[in-house]
C-alpha cells in the first residue's frame, strides 16, 4: 500500500474513534441535567412534540467507553491501522498456516500408517474404509454423488467399468493429478449427417443395442480409421487415453441415438481436477482403495454409511 | 384558501396505500420462495420462477418497494409537519411517486427475466439504476428544500436522520453502481476483484445503516411520541447517538467478507468498528423506549404502541446480534449459515415492518380525516400475528444457522469432516418448514392490514390539512 493510504486509513480511523469520544464529552459538559419530567427543551413542534433531555443512562456511556476502550486495544494488537502489522504479528493467512500445520501433525500419522499398508489389505480395511468413506463424502460426492453412482458425465464408480483402469497406480493417479478425456468433433470427418447417422447406428451395435443395417455395417472401415485409434479396432477402449469401451453396454454420455449423436457431433470434454494439493500422497491412496472397494463384491458398495 | 397554506398530502397517500400494496407482494414472494425451498418442484421448471431470480424480486420488493414507499410517505408528511410549511416542488414530489412506483414495475420484470448486476440488493440493471439515481436526487430537492422553508429555527431529530438517510444512500447507490454499459440490459462494474466486493459490501451494509436503520429511526423520532403522547426522552442522547452512528456506520461493512482474500487490516477495521457500532445503535432504542415510558399504561389498548415497543425491542436485539457476528470468532461459525437469514430477519421483520405498520396505523386515520382506523381490533389481531411470525422465522433460522455451521466444522478423530454438505441440508429440513409457517403467519397479517385500510378509506374524501402555526 503506497505510503498517503496508509496514513489516509490510519487518519480516518483515529479520527473516528476520537469523535465518538468527543461526543460523549461533550455531551457531559451541557449544563445541568434536568432529571424532572415538566423540564422540556423549549422546542415545541407540530402541535405537541416536544424533547427532554434527560441525562443519558449511566450504563449506556460506559458500554460505549468500554467498545472504544476494547476497539483501541484490539486496533494495537491486530493490523487495522493503514499498514501498521499488530503487536501480536498475526495475520489470517499466518493463522491458516499454523492450523494446517497443527492438523498435519495430528493427523498425518494416521494416514502414512494406512498408506504404508499392503494395497490388497487397504482396499479391505475396515477402518481405512470408513477413513476412505469420509474422504469421499468431502471431496467426491458433488459430481460422482452421495451414493458413487455417478450421472451423465460423470463415472459411475460402483461398476466393473474402469475407463483410465482399476490398478492402484491408475487410480491413485487419476486422484491425484486428475484427468482429462477429450472426444473430437467427428461430423466433417464422417461427411455430414447421413455418415453420422450411419456411425450413430454402428457404435450402438457394438454393444447389441440395436442391429446394424447395411449402411451401418459399412461403417467399419470409417470406424477402423477414425475411431480405432483410441477406442480401439473393436472398441474396446484404451485406459491409456481414458477412451472409454463401447462395447461393455455402460454409456457415460448417454445411450439414445440422440446423445450419442451429440457425443460424435459436439465431442466431449470430460474432466476429473486434479487432488493432490489438497489430499496429498497419503489420503489419496487410502480414498483410491475405497473407491476401488466400491466395486468389489463385499465392499462398501452404495457409498456413504 | 392558499395552496401555500395547506399540507401536500396527496403524495403522502399515494406513497402510503403503495406501501401496503407493495407489503403484500414483497412479502407473498417470500413466502413463495420459502415454499420452494422445502419443495424445489414449486418452480415448475421455469427459469422466471426459479430461486435465483425471485429471491432478489424478494429482497428487492421489500427494502425498496415496501420499505422505499414507507420511507417516502412518512418523511414527506413529517417534514412538512415538523417544519410547519407546505412540501416544496410539489410536482417534483409527485414526480418521485410515479417514478419510484415505475421503477419497481421494471424491477419485477427485469428480474425474473434474469437481468441482474449480480450484485446482492444491486441488482437492477444500469438504465434502472440511473432512473433510480435521478428519483432520489429529486427527493432530496423535495426534502431539503421544504427544509429551507421551514418556519421554525430548529430542526427536529427526526429530519436528521431522514436527511442523513437520503443523501448517503443517493452516495452509496452511485458509487457501488458505477459501470460500464454493454448493451440496454448488460453492464459491467468499474470495479474488478476484491475491490469489487469491498465496494458492494460498503454499500450493502450502509443500504442496512441508512436505509433500514437511520429512515426508520427518522420514522420512530416522529411516530412514537406522537401514538404515545409524550416528549422525546433525550436531546442530549439523540445528538450523541445521531453523530456517532453516522460515523461508524460508514466504517462496518468488510465484515461481510471476513476470512476472505480482503487484506487483513480491512476486515480488522470492520469487525472494531462493527462492535463500536453497538451503543450508537441502542442509543435510538433507549430514546424510542424511554419515551413510552411513563406511558406503558397505554399499551393495554393502543396495538399501535404495542407494534412500536416490539419494533423497537427487535431493533435493539438485532443491533446486539449484529456487532457480535461481526466478531471473526463468531463470524467464522454463523457466515454462509441461515443464522445470516435469521439476523436479517428479525431486523427486516421485527423493526422495520413493524414500525413501518406501527406508523401507517397512526398515519392512515389522519391523511383521510378519521379519529382511528376502521377497526382497533383487527389491528391488535395483526400485532399478535406478526409478532407470533417473527419470533417463529428469527428462532428456526437461528437454530438452523447454528446446526449448519456446527455440522459443517466437526471433525472426526482422524481429522475427515464429520459430515457430508448433504447431510447438513438435511438437518435443516424441519426448520425450513417452521421458518415457512413464521411467514405465511405474517404475511396473513398484511392481509389483515389491506382489510382494515380498505375499510378505513373507502368512502372518505381527504380534506386539505391548514399548515399549523408553529409555537412560539
Amino acid at each position: 500500500m503506497p505510503t498517503f493510504w496508509h496514513i489516509y486509513i490510519a487518519a480516518g480511523t483515529i479520527l473516528t474513534i476520537v469523535w465518538c469520544g468527543w461526543l460523549i464529552a461533550w455531551s457531559a459538559k451541557q449544563g445541568p441535567q434536568n432529571k424532572g419530567d415538566d423540564e422540556l427543551v423549549g422546542h415545541v413542534w407540530d402541535g405537541d412534540l416536544a424533547e427532554w433531555n434527560k441525562p443519558m443512562p449511566k450504563w449506556w456511556l460506559y458500554l460505549f467507553f468500554i467498545t472504544i476502550f476494547w476497539g483501541v486495544g484490539y486496533l494495537i494488537a491486530f493490523p487495522g491501522l493503514g499498514g501498521y502489522q499488530g503487536m501480536l504479528g498475526w495475520s489470517s493467512s499466518g493463522q491458516y498456516d499454523e492450523e494446517i500445520e497443527a492438523a498435519a501433525a495430528r493427523y498425518e500419522p494416521i494416514y502414512a500408517e494406512f498408506a504404508a499398508m499392503e494395497w490388497d489389505d487397504l482396499v479391505r480395511h475396515p477402518e481405512a474404509q470408513q477413513l476412505g468413506a469420509s474422504l469421499y463424502a468431502s471431496y467426491c460426492t458433488t459430481c460422482h454423488g452421495s451414493d458413487a453412482r455417478g450421472a451423465k458425465g460423470f463415472p459411475n464408480l460402483t461398476d466393473d467399468a474402469w475407463i483410465w483402469g482399476d490398478s492402484e497406480q491408475q487410480i491413485v493417479t487419476s486422484i491425484l493429478n486428475g484427468r482429462n478425456a477429450v472426444m473430437p468433433v467427428l461430423t466433417p470427418a464422417l461427411g455430414g449427417d447421413e455418415g453420422v447417422a450411419n456411425m450413430v447406428t454402428y457404435v450402438r451395435s457394438l454393444s447389441g443395442l440395436v442391429e446394424a443395417d447395411a449402411a451401418a455395417t459399412a461403417m467399419q472401415p470409417m470406424f477402423v480409421a477414425l475411431c480405432s485409434a483410441c477406442h480401439g479396432v473393436e472398441g474396446n477402449g484404451n485406459p491409456l487415453l481414458g477412451s472409454p469401451s463401447l462395447t461393455d453396454g455402460v454409456w457415460l454420455y448417454g445411450s439414445s441415438i440422440e446423445d450419442v449423436t451429440a457425443t460424435i457431433v459436439n465431442g466431449r470434454n470430460g474432466i476429473m481436477p486434479a487432488h493432490g494439493e489438497l489430499l496429498g500422497e497419503n489420503r489419496t491412496k487410502i480414498l483410491a482403495a475405497y473407491v476401488r472397494s466400491l466395486s468389489l463384491d463385499g465392499g462398501s458398495a452404495g457409498g456413504m454409511q | 384558501m392558499d395552496t401555500q397554506a395547506q399540507y401536500n398530502d396527496t403524495v403522502v397517500r399515494q406513497f402510503a396505500i403503495m406501501t401496503v400494496v407493495w407489503g403484500v407482494v414483497g412479502m407473498l414472494a417470500g413466502v413463495y420462495i420459502a415454499a420452494q425451498l422445502i419443495w424445489p418442484a414449486l418452480n415448475f421448471d421455469l427459469p422466471y420462477l426459479t430461486f435465483s431470480r425471485l429471491r432478489p424480486l424478494h429482497t428487492n420488493a421489500v427494502i425498496f418497494a415496501f420499505g422505499g414507499c414507507a420511507l417516502f410517505a412518512t418523511a414527506y408528511y413529517v417534514v412538512q409537519r415538523t417544519c410547519h410549511a407546505r412540501l416544496a416542488f410539489g410536482k417534483l414530489a409527485s414526480f418521485t411517486f410515479w417514478g419510484w412506483q415505475l421503477i419497481i414495475v421494471l424491477a419485477a420484470i427485469t428480474l425474473p427475466l434474469g437481468i441482474t448486476q449480480g450484485k446482492e440488493y444491486a441488482e437492477l440493471e444500469w438504465p434502472i439504476d440511473l432512473m433510480i439515481a435521478v428519483v432520489w436526487v429529486a427527493f432530496g430537492v423535495v426534502f431539503f428544500g421544504t427544509i429551507y422553508k421551514r418556519r421554525i429555527k430548529h430542526i427536529y431529530v427526526a429530519n436528521w436522520f431522514y436527511g442523513a438517510f437520503i443523501i448517503t444512500v443517493a452516495i452509496l447507490h452511485i458509487f457501488n453502481n458505477l459501470s460500464i454499459p454493454v448493451s440496454l440490459t448488460k453492464s459491467y462494474p468499474i470495479y474488478s476483484g476484491v475491490i469489487d466486493a469491498m465496494m458492494q459490501w460498503w454499500y450493502g451494509h450502509n443500504a442496512v445503516g441508512f436505509f433500514l436503520t437511520a429512515g426508520f429511526l427518522g420514522m420512530m423520532y416522529y411516530f412514537v411520541p406522537k401514538q404515545a403522547g409524550r416528549p422525546v426522552y433525550s436531546y442530549r442522547l439523540s445528538v450523541v447517538h445521531f453523530w456517532s452512528l453516522i460515523a461508524v456506520y460508514m466504517w462496518a461493512g468488510p465484515h461481510h467478507l471476513h476470512y476472505t482474500s480482503l487484506p487483513d487490516w480491512a476486515q480488522t477495521l470492520g469487525m472494531v468498528f462493527s462492535v463500536v457500532l453497538l451503543a450508537p445503535s441502542w442509543g435510538g432504542m433507549i430514546n424510542g423506549i424511554m419515551t413510552l415510558s411513563g406511558a406503558w399504561h397505554k399499551l393495554r389498548n393502543d396495538p399501535i404502541l404495542k407494534f412500536m415497543i416490539v419494533a423497537l425491542s427487535f431493533y435493539g436485539m438485532s443491533t446486539f446480534e449484529g456487532p457480535m457476528m461481526s466478531i471473526k470468532t463468531v463470524n467464522a461459525l454463523s457466515h454462509y449459515t441461515d443464522w445470516t437469514i435469521g439476523h436479517v430477519h428479525s431486523g427486516a421483520l421485527g423493526w422495520v415492518a413493524m414500525m413501518t405498520i406501527g406508523s401507517l396505523y397512526t398515519l392512515i386515520p389522519r391523511l383521510w380525516n378519521r379519529e382511528g382506523m376502521y377497526s382497533t381490533k383487527l389491528i391488535d389481531v395483526h400485532f399478535w400475528t406478526s409478532t407470533i411470525g417473527v419470533v417463529l422465522y428469527a428462532v428456526s433460522m437461528w437454530v438452523s444457522g447454528i446446526t449448519q455451521g456446527l455440522m459443517w466444522r466437526a471433525v472426526n478423530d482422524d481429522g475427515t469432516l464429520t459430515y457430508a454438505f448433504i447431510e447438513s441440508l438435511k438437518a435443516t429440513y424441519p426448520y425450513y418448514g417452521l421458518r415457512l409457517l413464521g411467514g405465511l403467519i405474517f404475511f396473513s397479517g398484511m392481509l389483515i392490514m389491506v382489510y382494515n385500510v380498505y375499510m378505513t378509506v373507502r368512502d372518505r374524501k381527504p380534506e386539505p390539512v391548514a399548515v399549523l402555526e408553529p409555537a412560539q
